[in-house]
């Protein structure tokens, strides 16, 4: 279907399955219960994670594939942003005319970097991109101020000529008619379920854009990518030049991240230039890597882990621990809470550092390297192969 | 020309951070072949080190002056600091005063230590893997740094006054012959240049002139033959680190009063510290020396008002443009040596 083997059109439709119902298995937990703070079930949350998902796909897209690692993609999520607010101002709060120029806009700027940064590779490539990146994030708080508000962000202000906007029409962003921010919520039990337009508008465009990336993977240029990565000089003496394909590869990346940015400020139409600083594009590439880069669903699952974890552990504090261990002993409860407190609440960054570490140490194939060996070890996949070795003949000892 | 001079005066002392911080990155890329992310960090730590002895220093206990009433007429509280009570009032408040400087004498033992640990530890099981690998490993370790100290220090910049000898500014211009107050310069900045003038030298003096420098040197060029001589060259390139790690700490000490330490100033520097490794070229320390002092020259440049009228926003810009230029047009930067980081 669609152009898909049979295994990955059942992907396909298993991650349609999740993305669309997403508001109800992310609310395991009846309201009111002690557990009902790990649900993410709320908009903004899921907005979040579809927004992130689409960065880290079009990421993973560049540095999954051709093994380029750029620490400028924050630009282009900025870029994005920029582009949708702008359009808010001058026609109406329709995204749509806004997205279509902000991945338009961030594919011009991805062919300008690229086409500069691609000349050189490995650690040089990152950092011109990152030179990139914080030339356009100095540049946004200074001189480009009358385009991007300086620090106080682009926003909308009522004397805006907003040319399109009529009498009736919404004061939000809305996608004709459908504005974003509104949700509807359904009552079932103990349970409350939010299904909120924002969330499945960012949800079928990241469905749409993941379709992409599937065939992108699959393709000749997929596979032309990859070689890339694996061996580029050899790649040369077939008589190929890999340069027109990395830079096709970070004009789709930089569009995918365009697009994320342009949805962040189409779920709250504010654009800042804090969104392209460089810690930004770490972000993604924690993302990525936290997933798993060059996987398919790797860097959705390091988008949603990272952003639901950064809301709960924001959300813990000491009160929180203390009603959890009370069943302990007071001394060692103190205790438990004590060790656990700098990790938690405005800690959040010292643990994602901390697991990112061990991640790239232990695991650097990232969260799906992680679900394969537990696969394998349940499966017994390993000890198979081990069985088999042990009926090639030994080495045999030194001659005496 | 003395607004020439001070420009040249103002980019040195940003200057001598960047070439400081850039041969440390040199020389652990140079000698270990790792890209150290979290070099930033321990220029960071260098500078909460001086916060760390000053509040040390600082202790005090509290004593009741019987003599003296507060405003409620209770006896007043006055704050002794332990030292001035056991070295007697002038003493005390000198060795107080002095807290930066003396910084320094602690900061090296602990910039050696945490450098030693880092590479033991953790860089170690890092060779073999890909310099993406690398990258990504100490800007984890870099993120778990920095927010390990904000945790003990707090979020805000912590003010680290420099002695009271070197507060205040120097008239520069009149000892170079110029009219009276055309040259006006902090002295800590003169300070901080000759000081990271003294360690930039005795860095190269190392290399050069002591046995140990000598095989370090012969291990950069050829690590394999080296290995094979016989000489344990790990272990060589393991204290290299640790100088490393103390040259970034001794240049964030120094800068504690210059900027207020706070938790990010490590990265604000790494980024640009990155690109002054690049613009001298990968591997070659007198390049990372050499662009460190021309970019921050170059910034200051830019930041001058003349030049900001005909190009607006460029003070912002300057230090990645020239980088940008420089990796396309020579990419192996001003002093790069043949082989190194060539794909």
């Amino acid at each position: 279907m669609l152009g898909l083997s049979k295994k990955d059109t059942t992907f396909l439709l298993i991650v349609i399955f999740l993305t669309l119902a997403t508001p109800i298995l992310l609310q395991p937990f009846p309201e009111n219960s002690a557990l009902a703070q790990f649900n993410a079930g709320y908009p903004d949350l899921m907005q979040r994670f579809a927004i992130f998902g689409i960065f880290a796909i079009g990421f993973n897209i560049l540095f999954g594939l051709t093994g380029y690692l750029s620490f400028g993609h924050a630009a282009f999520l900025g870029v994005g942003s920029y582009s949708v607010v702008w359009m808010y101002k001058l026609l109406s709060y329709n995204v749509l005319p806004g997205l279509i120029l902000a991945v338009i806009v961030s594919a011009l700027f991805a062919l300008l970097i690229g086409y500069v940064s691609l000349r050189r590779s490995g650690i040089y490539f990152s950092i011109l991109t990152l030179a990139f990146a914080q030339m356009s994030f100095n540049l946004a708080y200074s001189v480009l101020t009358p385009l991007t508000n300086g620090e106080t962000g682009l926003q909308v202000y009522t004397d805006d000529p907003q040319v399109l906007m009529s009498a009736g029409s919404p004061t939000s962003p809305h996608l004709f008619g459908i504005v974003m921010n509104e949700s509807a919520k359904i009552d079932v039990g103990g349970w409350q379920f939010t299904f909120s337009n924002g969330y499945y508008f960012c949800a079928i465009i990241a469905i749409l854009v993941f379709y992409l990336s599937m065939r992108i993977f699959r393709s000749p240029f997929g596979i032309m990518l990859r070689a890339i990565k694996t061996n580029q000089t050899r790649m040369n003496y077939t008589g190929l030049n890999p340069r027109p394909y990395t830079l096709a590869a970070f004009v789709i990346s930089g569009m995918y991240a365009g697009l994320a940015g342009g949805l962040l400020a189409s779920m709250d139409p504010l654009a800042g230039a804090e969104r392209m600083q460089w810690t930004a594009s770490g972000e993604v590439v924690l993302m990525t890597i936290l997933g798993g880069a060059g996987t398919l669903m790797g860097p959705v699952l390091g988008a949603g882990f990272i952003k639901y974890f950064e809301n709960i552990f924001s959300k813990i504090n000491d009160n929180i621990l203390h009603t959890w261990f009370s069943a302990l002993p007071d001394g060692l409860e103190d205790a438990i809470v004590f060790l656990l407190h700098p990790f938690i609440g405005k800690g959040w960054h010292l643990t994602l550092g901390l697991l990112f570490m061990l991640v790239v140490i232990f695991l650097p194939g990232g969260l799906m390297e992680g679900g394969t060996r537990i696969w394998n070890a349940v499966t017994g996949k390993n000890r198979k192969k081990k069985n088999n070795a042990d009926h090639h003949p030994k080495p045999s000892g030194h001659v005496n | 020309m003395d607004a020439i001079i001070l420009q040249v005066l103002n980019g040195l002392d940003k200057g001598s951070a960047y070439a400081l911080i850039a041969l440390g990155l040199t020389l652990i890329f140079g000698t270990l072949g790792v890209v150290n992310f979290a070099h930033g960090a321990l220029f960071m730590l260098g500078a909460f080190c001086a916060v760390t002895l000053q509040r040390i220093l600082s202790l005090s206990f509290t004593v009741e002056d019987p003599t003296q009433k507060d405003f409620l007429g209770n006896p007043l509280k006055v704050d002794t600091p332990y030292i001035v009570n056991w070295f007697g009032d002038a003493t005390g408040n000198a060795i107080l005063n002095w807290s930066v400087p003396l910084a320094i004498l602690f900061a090296i033992p602990v910039m050696l230590l945490i450098g030693y640990v880092m590479e033991r530890g953790l860089i170690k099981h890092f060779y073999k893997r890909p310099h993406a690998d690398q990258i990504l490993v100490t800007f984890g370790l870099a993120i778990v740094i920095q927010e390990i100290v904000k945790y003990f220090y707090g979020a805000n910049p912590i003010p680290t006054p420099a002695p009271d000898m070197f507060r205040g500014s120097v008239d520069f211009g009149v000892m170079i012959g110029f009219a009276e107050n055309q040259i006006i310069y902090p002295y800590w900045r003169l300070v901080y240049f000759l000081f990271s003038a003294v360690i930039i030298g005795a860095v190269f003096a190392f290399l050069r002139f002591t046995t140990f420098g000598m095989v370090v040197r012969a291990g950069m060029a050829d690590r394999e033959t080296v290995g094979l001589l016989g000489i344990n060259i790990d272990k060589r390139f393991t204290i290299m680190f640790g100088i490393a790690a103390a040259v970034a700490g001794l240049a964030g000490v120094m800068y504690a009063p210059i900027n207020s330490p706070n938790y990010h100033m490590g990265m604000d520097f790494l980024v640009l510290s990155f690109v002054v490794v690049v613009v001298g070229g990968m591997g070659s320390l007198p390049g990372a020396v050499l662009a460190g002092f021309l970019l921050g020259i170059l910034e200051s440049f830019a930041s001058m008002n003349e030049v900001k009228s005909i190009i607006p926003g460029i003070d912002q810009i300057i230090i990645y443009l020239v980088a940008i230029i420089i990796l396309l047009t020579r990419p192996r930067g001003l002093m790069g040596r043949r082989g190194v980081m060539e794909e």
